[in-house]
């Protein structure tokens, strides 16, 4: 699985609460997005555009369960990379369909605005203005399927375990 | 022939749980629970993690508990409890409803349903509180634990595990999140490692400064966290009715063999540790000793959670403002962990106490601890609070600041406007108690 975009670059320990504040609880989705780091860089849901990628420090998605990983789909978020993941972070990710890859090193390889390639199945971040490149951690096989499969949801539909959506 | 590899305690519930012979880390394993916990959060409206099964793995091993905001604030909450009631009553699932209800770390605490030797899941990232109890236990994703509901089990990444190897014992002033707080100062992230607790020094920990421990680990980015089962924790849970054997009834410690291999120790020697408060934003990097904080004046004082709401907090809270006030322009809030401590601590005579000391006592619910309802503060004003977690944002405005630090910090410092070392309060109150204890409240300060 290959995913290419422009990179939004964030520091270390982006916590849960930054990512998805308790405000946006119980809203629609498409409400919830407009609350997505709006204590740490109010503003950016609107200059984030369908397909870029976002780059996080260590530690990212540091501390609730919070489903994160949905809204960052929503926006448009095609593919998360991060020096570390917290692993809640890190398990919502793959459970939401949103491809997240831990690669240590690369935020010095990238700065915001470039673009970015991450193959999950190699591990391999490069940056595709500078031809800087940093080795990740490949995302296992079983991981792997969940994700292309398009998350939790769509694999307990898929066996009959849970309806289909409503309507 | 190779000898078996020795397991960390950890490993050996990820073992047995998933039906492999053995784990490394860097395994993948698809674990069954033994215990899973949904919270009403998962039956909100637009719920991002919910739908409701066709398919129920294992019925009797399920909780539903409402914790987080309760009794509902708003027609939303009340929304997802019945929801979450139809759900129970569809499958035949237990749930702790409104009235019995509490904070889910401290409902299975309370139900003796964190064992020794098992796996608790839960959608919440403090679920790690159960170690105590040595139960592997860790928060997952509420689609994740949709997933458990429906096929009884998920997956982990086994992780490395670091021991913590704790000696002495903590200094009178002193309480558990002082010595997790001092664990943060001294070791910093244990960045997705697992964290097994041990040495002596546990023996003299109570098993509330163990649960304050075991449920603040997620602030160091821990997985599982464990403490050893032992008297202690036997005579608790004997006393639930719930005692070591064989299964199905009885538990089996988790016990890491002879030679297992700990990516690091961390040692503390619990005699050194100094009351502590973790400054706004994060724990790690942030701890210093309470007397070092400098002149912050509080607007909120809050007491309460999953790590802090127990009846020994009551009792500390009680003790301390005996005969005090809590300072004009500061509000002292205390929240009890479950309907069961709030009873007890009335009986005790701590609400009282704390209720003629000027501070406000409210229903059991998670509500302040994550800025939800029941103490939600407004912009620019600083909280010190004996709750979880610091982020910014946390407990309402996100201009607001948020100070971590024991259940003694607190109270003391709401006394006295500003953040202390409640060694210096505890010190005043002791030349008065002779007189204020002939009240005979007999409050237990430990
Ligand atoms: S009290 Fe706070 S930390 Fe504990 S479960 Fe509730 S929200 Fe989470």
């Amino acid at each position: 699985m290959i995913v290419e975009g422009r990179a939004w670059v964030f520091g270390d320990d982006i916590n849960s609460d930054l990512l998805y504040p308790q405000a946006a609880f119980g809203l629609p989705l498409d409400e919830a997005i407009g609350y997505v780091f709006r204590a740490n860089r109010p503003g950016w849901v609107d200059l984030v555009q369908p397909g870029d990628v976002i780059v996080g420090g260590r530690n990212f998605g540091m501390g609730s369960a919070r489903t994160a990983g949905a809204l960052l789909r929503r926006l448009g978020i095609a593919a998360c990379t991060a020096d570390s993941f917290a692993s809640l972070f890190f398990r919502n990710g793959i459970n939401t369909g949103l491809p997240v890859l831990a690669c240590p090193g690369v935020t010095a390889v990238v700065e915001e605005g470039q673009r970015v390639r991450l193959d999950l199945g190699t591990g391999l971040v490069r940056n595709l203005d500078t031809g800087a490149e940093a080795q990740g951690a490949r995302l296992p096989a079983e991981l792997l399927e969940t994700l292309t499969g398009g998350g939790v949801l769509a694999s307990l539909e898929r066996r009959g375990l849970i309806a289909p959506p409503a309507r | 022939m190779a000898a078996a590899r020795p397991l960390t305690a950890v490993e050996r519930i990820l073992a047995r749980t998933s039906g492999a012979a053995s784990v490394r880390p860097g395994d993948i394993v698809v674990c069954a629970a033994d215990r899973a916990v949904l919270l009403e959060t998962l039956f909100m409206p637009n719920s991002l993690n919910w739908r409701d099964p066709l398919v129920v793995a294992a019925p009797e091993r399920a909780l539903i508990v409402f914790d987080h905001a309760v009794p509902a604030p708003s027609a939303a909450e009340a929304g997802a409890m019945t929801r979450a009631r139809a759900f129970a009553e569809r499958f035949g699932i237990e749930k702790v409803d409104v009235g019995g209800h509490g904070i889910s770390h401290q409902i299975v605490a309370e139900r003796g349903l964190a064992r020794p030797g098992e796996l608790l899941l839960c959608s919440d990232s403090h679920t790690c509180a159960s170690g105590a109890f040595n139960c592997a236990a860790r928060g997952v994703g509420g689609l994740e634990l949709l997933q458990v509901v429906c096929t009884g089990g998920t997956w982990f990444v086994v992780q490395p595990t670091i021991r913590v190897e704790l000696s002495g014992a903590l200094p009178v002033g002193c309480e558990g999140k002082d010595a997790f707080l001092a664990l943060a100062a001294r070791f910093g992230s244990a960045d997705n490692c697992n964290l097994e607790f041990t040495g002596p020094g546990v023996t003299g920990l109570s098993l509330h400064d163990r649960r304050t421990i075991a449920t603040q680990c997620a602030e160091v980015n821990a997985e599982f966290v464990l403490f050893p089962c032992d008297d202690v924790v036997r005579n608790t849970l004997a006393a639930l009715g719930v005692h070591e054997g064989g299964r199905p009834g009885g538990f089996t410690p988790a016990v890491a063999d002879p030679g297992a291999e700990y990516a690091a120790t961390w040692a503390l020697d619990l005699s050194t540790v100094v009351p502590q408060v973790a400054t706004p934003g994060a724990v790690v990097g942030n701890v210093i000793a309470a007397a070092d904080a400098g002149n912050v004046q509080l607007d909120q004082c809050f007491v309460g959670s999953c790590a802090n709401g127990h009846l020994e907090d009551f009792a500390v809270a009680a003790a301390l403002l005996r005969g005090r006030h809590v300072a004009t322009g500061t509000r002292l809030i205390v929240t009890p962990a479950s309907q069961q401590v709030f009873l007890d601590a009335v009986r005790a005579g701590y609400v009282a106490e704390i209720m003629a000391a000027g501070g406000v006592v409210t229903p059991s619910t998670c509500g302040a601890c994550f800025g939800y309802h029941m103490g939600v503060l407004g912009d620019g004003e600083t909280c010190l609070t004996a709750s979880t977690r610091n982020f910014k944002g946390r407990m309402g405005s996100p201009d607001a600041q948020v100070w971590l630090g024991s259940t003694r910090t607190v109270v003391a410092s709401a006394i006295a406007g500003r953040i202390v070392d409640p060694r210096t309060v505890d010190a005043a109150a002791g030349a008065s108690a002779a007189g204020a204890s002939a009240a005979g409240q007999g409050a237990r300060v430990t």
